[in-house]
């Protein structure tokens, strides 16, 4: 039995930018990608949504005082 | 002037000291482990020779030339007459010995192995990653090889005993192997070596094995001269003569060819005494001792620890412009103040710049020196200690120079003027767990010798004045005071940023003296009146009889509207709001109270919920002027109308005590029937428990209801009317169940949550059958505090106190290292100007703050926004 981790209560909403949106993001914190928070390669949700290294993943999760927050994350391959 | 070169670090390598370095940079050999000769001096080749520096005056450093305080020191060396293991690098020994074969020298990893290895080091290194955990790997790959990959020679077992012995297949290495070994390693490996962590530019691993060690100069361990005039040394000093004199011992026994026994054995001992040398807590060994059987304080001791010189000399240092002394409560003065005793003033000074447009009245002031009386009827006025001039020069004013002094004043210098009314100082009391335990105060100078503070800010210190000791810092420069006064000042703090609500508001006798003045429809005369507005420093008119609700509503702010239950309220099922008959719904209308008794809920400290709302209503100002009136006004309340305790407030009828004595009665009966139905079996087992659990867990609820009955029973006799339930009920101070305990029964004692069964074999203690489960074999406590404990009783209370002092003791040492610890890993964490969170290189830790962006301390309890509060304030408009 195979089940999808995307539509899992628990796993928040996912979604790999554009080439025009990461350099957007990247503008407004005025950062570089390597100074974004990073997810693994192989992280289960990574690789349920076909995540290539350097992809930007936007991270949208409920938050009990925000209402909605949202987080990127640069996927680096894994280590060792 | 010292005009500072300015040199900027590129980098910083760690390395290791190759026995070629060692010998370099040594000043002399040191042979002899003798210091002083009869004289007194230094002996040649010593450990105190002139070569390494001097630390007497009149001595001339023989190898710089230089007197004392000029001549750094300069390191010497031993040459060991074996090889011994350096302890720092034993595990890193012990990882090179298990990834390398002893045959060839190579890794034990076969090529395709060493590429991957190879380029995923290179690739981690582009990213400035870190690279320890590669050791790991290697040593992991490298255990499960068999045979060397290289010249095909059996891998042996290699075994490590704590704290520097080796054993291949069971053999004990030498030192001298292991260094033969790790040779062939740095040979045979090369770059290799940086998987294992090892920089093959700055340290080759048989450097690990020292063969030569060095000395550090006189200057880091100097003696010192007794009054009796002995000469006391250093405990490194006394360490390294036990280094020379073992290996002497060594060296004379293997050159006159003694049994390899006694080599051996020589060769351990200089291998414990290097040891010790570098860390005396090293574990697998004792620790070196002194005569008087203190350990000695070698190398990493001199380090590590609180008491180390990275904690107390580096990261922590004593400081100037600073007092401590013991702190004790002033009602009288505001809280943004503290009161400063006037020794303590006339020692600390701030520095004054003299302009065209102070200049006289700084020559005034210097004019008076540095003791100056007083005029009359004033306690104190501020004299001048020091005066700095423009050319840097530092000139003490005594009252000698003083007119001198004064005279020579000139623009351009600096005047450093003793404290006075007003000046802005730090205030802190340790521990400095959050970030109120240090706040900005404005000085008081005060007579007598303690410093001062308002009872409001008891709370954030987490101070009391059973002795509670406290630092003041004095600012210093213009910028200092200006941060510390719109960002530390005390009234800046009234919200906590821990929780978003009041940490900052009155306590003890101001609740009661609030509660008091409060509580239903007491009525004043004017005199009373007077007495306590005047206290709050109230200026309006007084009516001829007022409430005392009324005389509390002279000190809200006008037009003020809350609503909310005070702490009176027992929670009744249905709340009927202004009739409550406990007076415990507070309504405030228009800065009137028209209902509701005002208690820790309205004005305490943690829960204030009237200095909430004015701090963010009306602004830090505000709240800080009703902070000051309102434990006045209680203070000048609880005093018009009186009020006391004594054990005599636990006082109940007979009959209570009879219906007491009843319930206990039939709660032990009952426990004798649970018993007695286990016993027989019948006892009906709880789910997921066994029989012997349910029986406890049955008495313990049996135990449990007893007491609260009896407290029930016990507070039917103790009124509104009795000054320890006033307390209790107001959240002055205690509780009731304190109380209960004190009239009614003390109940079942605990320790780690069962009820008392340890002590002798089947019982707690020889007074009792053995296997008795009743209740008084099993630590309840049938009396009361008042009445008294029986001696077995008082034994079982004291167990279950025992646990929590021990408990309190493990949680303040355990969560302190925790917070050091969280402390340590966020201090650079910081947050930008666009509401991001970054690590130091710019990193992003969160994109917006706390995911919503808001400052916890402008939060309403921890919500962003309040809108219960704004449908109101809609409603009233
Ligand atoms: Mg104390
Ligand atoms: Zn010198
Ligand atoms: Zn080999
Ligand atoms: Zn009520």
């Amino acid at each position: 039995m195979k089940i999808d981790i995307l539509k899992h209560e628990l796993v928040p909403h996912h979604e790999i930018l554009s080439e025009e949106e990461v350099e957007k993001l990247l503008k407004t914190y005025n950062i570089k990608k390597e100074q974004l928070p990073r997810i693994r390669i192989d992280d289960p949700v990574a690789k349920a949504i076909n995540a290539k290294e350097g992809d930007v993943i936007k991270i949208i999760r409920k938050s009990p005082t925000a209402g909605i927050s949202v987080a990127y994350r640069v996927v680096s391959k894994e280590i060792i | 002037m010292i005009t500072a070169s300015k040199k900027e670090i590129d980098k910083i390598v760690f390395g290791l000291l190759s026995p070629e370095k060692i010998r370099k940079m040594s000043a002399t050999r040191i042979i002899t482990p003798d210091t002083y000769d009869e004289d007194g001096f230094p002996i040649e080749m010593g450990l105190m020779d002139t070569r390494l520096g001097v630390i007497e005056p009149g001595l001339r450093c023989k190898t710089c030339g230089q007197r004392v305080k000029d001549c750094p020191g300069h390191f010497g060396h031993i040459e060991l007459a074996m090889p011994v293991i350096h302890v720092g690098f034993a595990k890193t020994i012990y990882a090179i010995l298990k990834s390398t074969c002893r045959g060839c020298g190579k890794l034990l990893l076969d090529e395709k192995e060493l590429e991957r290895l190879r380029k995923l080091y290179k690739k981690a290194v582009e990213r400035g990653e870190n690279t320890s955990y590669f050791v790991k790997e290697v040593v992991k790959l490298a255990n499960k090889v068999s045979h060397c990959p290289h010249c095909g020679r059996e891998k042996l077992p290699i075994e490590y005993d704590k704290p520097t012995t080796y054993r291949e297949a069971g053999h004990k290495m030498t030192p001298s192997e292991i260094r033969e070994w790790l040779e062939k390693v740095s040979e045979e490996v090369g770059d290799d070596l940086l998987l294992l962590d090892i920089n093959p530019e700055v340290a080759r691993p048989e450097w690990m094995v020292l063969t030569v060690l060095p000395v550090p100069p006189v200057t880091t361990r100097p003696s010192i001269t007794l009054e009796t005039g002995e000469r006391s040394e250093d405990d490194l000093t006394h360490k390294l003569v036990d280094i020379i004199r073992i290996n002497q011992r060594l060296q004379e026994n293997r050159d006159a060819g003694a049994p390899q026994l006694i080599v051996e054995d020589l060769w351990e001992l200089l291998q414990y005494h290097v040891t010790t040398y570098f860390d005396n807590q090293t574990s697998g060994i004792p620790p070196a001792r002194h005569r008087s059987g203190r350990a000695l304080k070698t190398l990493a001791q001199r380090l590590k620890g609180k008491e180390g010189r990275f904690r107390s000399n580096l990261s922590g240092k004593r400081v100037n412009f600073s007092a401590r002394t013991v702190i004790s409560p002033d009602p009288n003065i505001s809280i943004n103040e503290v009161g400063v005793p006037i020794d303590v003033a006339k020692e600390l000074t701030v520095p004054i710049r003299v302009t065209p447009y102070n200049l006289e009245e700084m020559k005034e002031m210097v004019r008076r020196g540095p003791n100056p009386k007083p005029p009359a009827g004033v306690v104190y006025i501020p004299g001048v200690n020091y005066i700095i001039r423009p050319d840097g020069r530092r000139i003490k004013v005594t009252e000698e120079n003083a007119e001198n002094v004064a005279e020579r004043l000139e623009v351009g210098s600096v005047v450093e003027r003793q404290l006075q009314d007003g000046d802005i100082v730090l205030f802190n009391r340790q521990p400095s767990l959050h970030r109120m335990s240090m706040m900005a105060h404005k000085v008081r100078v005060l007579p007598y010798k303690t410093f001062r503070l308002n009872l409001a800010v008891c709370p954030p210190y987490n101070a009391d004045f059973d002795g509670d000791e406290m630092n003041m810092h004095v600012l210093q420069t213009e910028e200092a005071r200006a941060e510390a006064e719109i960002l530390m000042k005390v009234q800046e703090h009234i919200l906590s940023p821990r929780f978003g609500g009041a940490i900052i508001g009155a306590i003890h006798d101001h609740i009661s003296g609030c509660f008091l003045l409060t509580y239903k429809n007491k009525e004043f005369s004017k005199d009373d009146a007077i007495r306590m507005l005047a206290a709050a420093g109230y200026m309006g008119e007084v009516k001829e009889k007022m409430t005392g609700k009324e005389i509390f509503s002279k000190i809200l702010p006008e037009g003020i509207n809350l609503e909310y239950k005070a702490k009176a309220c027992i929670g009744c099922p249905t709340c009927v709001k202004e009739k409550c008959e406990y007076d415990a719904y507070v309504i405030i209308k228009d800065g009137q109270l028209i209902s509701g008794v005002i208690d820790e809920k309205s004005i305490g400290a943690f829960k204030g919920e009237i200095i909430e709302y004015i701090t963010r209503r009306y602004g830090n100002s505000a709240a800080r002027d009703f902070i000051d009136r309102v434990t006045k006004l209680g203070i000048a309340a609880i005093m018009v109308i009186g009020f006391t305790t004594g054990i005599d407030d636990e006082d109940i009828p007979e009959e209570a005590v009879l219906q007491i004595n009843e319930q206990l009665e039939k709660a032990k009966k009952k426990i004798q029937d649970l018993i007695k139905a286990y016993e027989e079996g019948e006892l009906e087992q709880i789910p997921g428990r066994s029989l012997e659990e349910t029986l406890e867990m049955e008495i313990m609820r049996v135990t449990g209801r007893a007491r609260d009955q009896t407290g029930e029973i016990a507070s039917k006799h103790l009124g509104m009317d009795n000054s320890a339930v006033i307390m209790a009920r107001s959240g002055a101070r205690g509780s009731m169940l304190n109380l209960s305990q004190m009239a009614g029964c003390v109940g079942q004692q605990a320790v780690r949550g069962e009820r008392i069964h340890r002590g002798y074999r089947n019982r707690t203690l020889p007074h009792f059958k053995k296997g008795d489960l009743g209740a008084e074999a099993k630590g309840f406590v049938s009396s009361s505090y008042k009445k008294g404990l029986t001696p077995t009783e008082y034994f079982f209370h004291s167990m279950g106190g025992r646990e929590g002092l021990v408990d309190t003791a493990v949680r303040t040492s355990r969560s302190g290292y925790m917070q050091r610890r969280l402390v340590n890993a966020l201090e650079n964490v910081k947050l930008e100007e666009d509401g991001s969170v970054r690590a130091t290189t710019g990193e992003v830790i969160q994109f917006v703050y706390g995911e919503d962006g808001v400052d916890p301390m402008r939060s309403i309890r921890g919500k962003a926004v309040d809108v219960d509060m704004i449908i109101k304030e809609v409603e009233n408009e």
